[in-house]
């Protein structure tokens, strides 16, 4: 019965639906869910899904696959110029130093010299699929540690290339048998000899890029000539199986390859209309992929080796998260986003996964030391969400609320009775415009490097997370008269608005929104100052369209008001409803209809048909009544 | 008991003493709707379904408002212009504000000699207000004299305060029934023999 494609495929998506909207429902990450989704369904547990768990973390490496293509295609070559200190510096820093300390404790333990450089390699990389879902998870991307975060596992990304490329050199000389290999993919190349293996892998490289310029983009041209949405997709999908089977072809790893793939497409027009499409199949496939992982998880290998196994992966995780500490040091992150660093790419990465088992291949590593390794890689990344979101709730609230409390207190109590939490982009302005009309108000922000930038720049910022009670008191909540939400997070807006709601009611709460539905969310909870970032600028927007094709600026500008007036009206009524089902539908479109109405009569409002009333009869007539 | 809605018009207030002290003093008497246009519409844009509204529920209306370059301030023009409607509140079926009291309340810097004949300003106050009178007369409303405070330059404390009573003495008569032929010609409001008695 557990053979049928059919019933693992209803095994993974429960699975997956059961544990991932537990975790969420715990505020936990959805890798956690899909990992412990895995083990539960794996072979050693429910048993559901039994030893073809290889063969389906093959399949799902196409999420690691096209994740690596879509971050690739956001990588347009100049901005990565823009980055390059950051990724070369960091990245460099971070691989270089792991690998020395790596090799020389392998060494130590014993192992052979070749091995232990493989091995090392392997620990020096940490997993993108983990870090990146997280950081984007909890919209952390524009924050120092996110971007540091971002470099170094680029770096990661693009020297597993020459790690790929440099691992056949230490093949030992008598030629493996292909008997040897896991993977069931058949490799043109592998009898060849081993200077002719790297000429064939630079040699696809090139095609890649090649092909990328002179095939692809002109396919994606006629192709969307068609206007057929499916064909895009094909396309698209068909892009990235490609470019993945000539890698597996010449037997380097698939997502590298995709990831240059990206990279050649991110300057074509082509690049938001695939970036669009592959999303929702990396999502599910990176989930699928997490699964995998948590499946493989072996837990006889554990259970023979019980001690090794724990000891090593505490050893490796510490070395890494050493290694980060240290990174982050040098280059001046502030203690907080440091600790974040450190705990979010402390782990082993898959791509650990993809050299050992290619080192194996070529008979590098023998069998018992390789899967020791994959069940250390697949605990490590395991581990990963259960580390973070100690840090999280365990110790960073410790030193937030040591870095909020050095400052005196009694200037905080000087301060306005306006609290602004979050200074980003949005915040920043407020702040401003709020500061250039004396009025001062306490910012709490938490990406500590920001706040100590600002403070530099002579505002009055603090640090620390603005959910918190205790901070939230510490900046003066009980007499504070106004609390502005500017940060983009729905979940920080939510968490301070329960406080408010609960214990501080008098304060008057005003919330930034990204969209209509976060709107509708806050509304629902009984706040009434919701401020959508997408309705001033869209509008501006539309209007300077309209003057330029004709319409007066001063019809325009009055046309605006009225528009958000009545969409204002219309966001509150239709909040009520719920959300995506037929009759939310049904009143949106009501909605639309008469809002596009009352426009329309405002447009034509004063323009009366009988201009000339000023003369007539009629008038005349009336006057003299009434005189 | 009569309801006034005074329909207040000033850009710069936080500088006007002698505007603050009379807001002050009829905010929140019973009846007196006090309408602060510049707060209500800093954008110029004005509801004009909710204007005709307040228009319908009331029986007196006020156009308090500073004397800018012999006029009004610009938005209380926009609120003329735009609420005023035609087959609303003139023309053939414009009857919304038949039978209203009608009247400014206005604020001067000149003080009241600068404003005959013989002063630098040439013609009277009431000479100024003829647009609006002639509005209020189109809309078939009774247009009353002006009540003013005039030479607010200079205003010294206690002409303040005897004015900001004025005001809320005359919105009492008004509020009470006082009619046009009471008043003995007199050319403001401010003047009437009510007052004294």
């Amino acid at each position: 019965m557990t053979g049928s494609i059919l019933f693992q495929a209803i095994m993974f998506l429960a699975g997956a639906i059961l544990c991932v909207s537990i975790a969420k429902r715990f505020g936990l990450s959805s890798v956690i869910g899909y990992l412990l989704a895995g083990v539960l369904i794996g072979p050693y547990v429910l048993g559901f899904i039994g030893n073809e768990g290889d063969d389906i973390l093959h399949f799902a490496e196409f999420g690691v696959v096209m994740m690596l293509f879509l971050i690739g295609l956001e990588i347009e070559p100049k901005n990565f110029w823009k980055m390059r200190k950051t990724i070369i510096g960091m990245g460099g820093l971070q691989v270089g130093a792991t690998m020395l300390l790596a090799y020389l404790l392998f060494i130590a333990l014993g192992f052979d010299g070749k091995v232990a450089l493989v091995v090392s390699m392997a620990v020096a990389l940490s997993s993108t699929a983990i870090a990146m879902q997280t950081i984007k998870e909890k919209g952390l991307m524009d924050t120092t540690f996110g971007n540091s975060a971002f470099s170094i596992l680029l770096f990661q990304d693009i020297i597993v290339i020459f790690m790929l490329g440099f691992i056949p050199l230490l093949a030992n000389s008598e030629q493996t048998s292909s008997e040897n290999s896991h993977s069931e993919s058949f490799s043109l190349i592998q009898d060849l000899p081993v200077a002719y293996q790297t000429i064939a892998i630079i040699l696809s490289v090139v095609l890649i890029v090649v092909a990328g310029n002179y095939l692809i983009v002109p396919m994606l041209r006629k192709v969307s000539k068609t206007g057929v949405r499916e064909l895009l997709i094909a396309a698209a999908l068909l892009i990235v199986f490609g470019i993945s089977f000539l890698m597996e072809f010449v037997g380097i790893s698939p997502a590298l390859g995709a990831f240059l793939g990206g990279v050649v497409l991110s300057n074509s027009e082509f690049k938001h209309e695939l970036e669009s499409t592959l999303e929702p199949f990396k999502n599910l496939l990176l989930g699928l992929f997490f699964m995998a992982v948590g499946a493989s998880i072996n837990f006889i290998v554990i259970a023979n080796n019980p001690l090794t196994i724990i000891g090593t992966l505490f050893v490796i995780i510490l070395l890494k998260a050493l290694i980060l500490f240290i990174t982050g040091s040098v280059f001046k992150l502030k203690l907080d986003q440091k600790l974040m660093l450190t705990f979010s790419l402390a782990q082993v990465g898959e791509f650990a996964f993809v050299l050992l088992s290619f080192a194996f291949g070529l008979n590098i590593l023998g069998q018992d030391q390789m899967d020791m390794l994959l069940v250390i890689t697949a605990l490590s990344m395991s581990l990963t969400p259960i580390i973070t979101m100690i840090n999280e709730r365990l110790i960073l609230p410790k030193i937030g609320t040591k870095e909020s409390i050095k400052r005196p207190m009694d200037h905080i109590a000087k301060s306005q009775k306006i609290i602004l939490v979050g200074f980003g982009h949005f915040g920043s302005t407020v702040g401003r415009f709020l500061r250039s009309h004396g009025v001062e108000a306490t910012i709490l922000d938490q990406d500590s490097n920001r706040v100590d930038f600002l403070r530099k720049m002579g505002f009055e910022v603090y640090y620390g997370d603005a959910t918190r009670i205790d901070l939230l008191e510490s900046a003066g909540i009980a007499e504070a008269k106004i609390i502005i939400c500017a940060t983009n997070r729905l979940s920080v807006s939510k968490a301070i608005s329960k406080i408010v709601k609960e214990k501080y009611p008098h304060v008057d709460l005003m919330i930034r929104t990204k969209n209509r539905y976060d709107a509708y969310e806050l509304l629902n909870m009984g706040h009434e100052k919701v401020y959508r970032e997408s309705l001033d600028t869209s509008l501006l927007l539309a209007r300077d369209v309209l003057s330029k094709m004709g319409y007066r600026k001063y019809t325009l500008n009055t046309q605006l008001q009225n528009f958000r007036k009545y969409d204002e009206e219309s966001l509150k009524r239709l909040a009520q409803e719920p959300k995506r089902d037929e009759k939310y539908i049904f009143k949106v479109k009501e909605e639309l209809k008469q809002q596009e109405k009352f426009l329309n009569d405002d447009l034509k409002r004063g323009v009366v048909d009988f201009d000339n009333h000023w003369d007539s009869e009629s008038m005349k007539e009336a006057l003299k009544d009434k005189k | 008991m009569k309801r006034v809605l005074v329909l207040f018009a000033h850009p710069k207030f936080e500088k006007s003493n002698v505007n603050k002290a009379l807001i002050d003093e009829i905010n929140g008497l019973e009846n007196v709707t006090v309408h602060d246009l510049y707060e209500e519409y800093p954008d110029f844009h004005i509801d004009i379904n909710r204007e005709k509204q307040l228009l319908e529920n009331h029986d007196i209306i006020i156009w308090h408002h500073p004397f800018y370059w012999y006029s009004c301030p610009p938005l209380m023009k926009q609120w003329i212009d735009l609420v005023l409607e035609f087959n609303w509140a003139y023309g053939p079926q414009g009857d919304a504000l038949n039978g209203k009291i009608c009247l400014n309340t206005i604020t001067t810097g000149g003080s009241k000699e600068m404003y005959c004949s013989e002063g630098n300003n040439s013609f009277t106050i009431r000479q100024f207000l003829r647009p609006f009178e002639q509005t209020a007369v189109l809309c078939g409303m009774i247009y009353y004299p002006p009540f003013t405070v005039m030479g607010t330059h200079k205003i010294k404390e206690e002409k303040l305060l005897v004015a900001k009573e004025k005001y809320s003495k005359i919105l009492n008569l008004l509020q009470d029934g006082l009619s046009l032929n009471e008043f003995d010609n007199s050319a403001f409001l401010n003047e009437i023999p009510q007052l004294n008695s």
